[in-house]
């Protein structure tokens, strides 16, 4: 395997494993907060509008994470500058 | 396949370049400004007023109404800036029902000026509120081993800012683009509709986030007030 083969199958196995565990661990950690946002909102109905717009601002928060990772993965397919570099010798 | 408004490139002379993303943007500007211009030029306080109108009013106490929730007391000095943020993000992100539009949030540049404009509003807040030194003074809390810490968390709140508006509005222009080459006929119209929740709910937080932002700034420089007042 030469030295551009290699760089590509790095670039996309990576880009694919970004995305992967990216998307996973956010999600798992919105999942809990979403539930401890329900049922504290079960709890107390009168406190409904702070708890939502807490949740809101954390879930952005949370996933601005899995939006780091795919804007990783989209640099590393489509915009990879070690992949440039080869290309342009 | 384009990966931002940016490349598509209608003029250029040197460095000067006009692209999609700028003739977007300054056309959305005109047509909030004229927009504005036009509802607001007779205004009137009868018992009917005019549907425009109401809508504005709506729009306007609504942001007021959310400011005031995150805890700035008096939201009428921060509308100018807040609401101007919620309401071009807004208007960019719900555009996209339009067919052959791109949203100028798709674009990094676009975000990143809109995360530049926080950056600096939120000391200049400070400074308005509790003079230079009371702002300075906030980055020493709770100790001074912390002021790198504060200096690094606003750096990284600002491309926090700008890479998660960019990343949410290009993944959904992305998605439609790579499910039209799938299943081109129905997929794509119910992406579009999710890609107009997300839009609004990335203009929501974008503004909520510098509301939180602003307010952190104001609020621990009266805080040191007060406790100047009370220690002398």
């Amino acid at each position: 395997m030469d030295s551009t083969t290699l760089i590509a199958v790095a670039s996309i196995v990576t880009a694919g494993l970004t995305t992967g565990i990216g998307c996973m661990m956010p999600a798992l950690g919105e999942g809990r907060s979403v539930a401890s946002a329900l049922s504290s909102i079960a709890q107390q109905p009168d406190a409904a509008p702070t708890i939502t717009r807490t949740l809101f601002v954390g879930l952005a928060m949370i996933e601005s994470t899995a939006i780091y990772c795919f804007v990783v993965s989209m640099i590393l397919i489509f915009a990879n500058p070690f992949w440039s570099h080869v290309i342009a010798k | 396949m384009k990966l931002s408004p940016d490349e598509t490139v209608f003029w250029q002379h040197g460095f000067i370049t006009i692209n999609l993303t700028i003739v977007t943007t300054w056309a959305l500007m005109l047509i909030l400004i004229v927009g504005a211009r036009l509802i607001t030029r007779k205004l009137k306080t009868d018992n009917t007023i005019s549907r425009w109108q109401c809508i504005l009013e709506m729009i306007v106490t609504g942001i007021n109404k959310q400011i005031k929730d995150v805890g700035l007391d008096h939201p009428e000095q921060y509308i100018g800036f807040i609401g101007t943020l919620f309401l071009f993000i807004g208007t960019a992100n719900l555009c996209i029902i339009f067919p052959g539009y791109t949203p100028p949030t798709a674009s990094l540049s676009t975000t990143a000026a809109l995360a530049f404009c926080v950056f600096i509003a939120v000391p200049f807040f400070g400074i308005e509120k509790s003079g230079l030194g009371g702002y300075l003074k906030s980055y020493l809390k709770p100790t001074f081993i912390m002021l790198p810490f504060n200096l690094i968390s606003e750096i990284s709140r600002t491309l926090a800012l700008a890479v998660r508006l960019f990343g949410n509005i290009m993944s959904g222009g992305m998605i439609v683009a790579i499910l039209l080459s799938i299943s081109p006929f129905i997929f794509p119209v119910i992406m579009n509709a999710l890609g107009l929740l997300t839009g609004m709910v990335q203009a929501y937080i974008f503004s909520i986030l510098a509301t939180v932002y602003i307010t952190a700034a104001v609020h621990d420089a009266k805080t040191d007030k007060v406790k100047l007042l009370t220690t002398n």
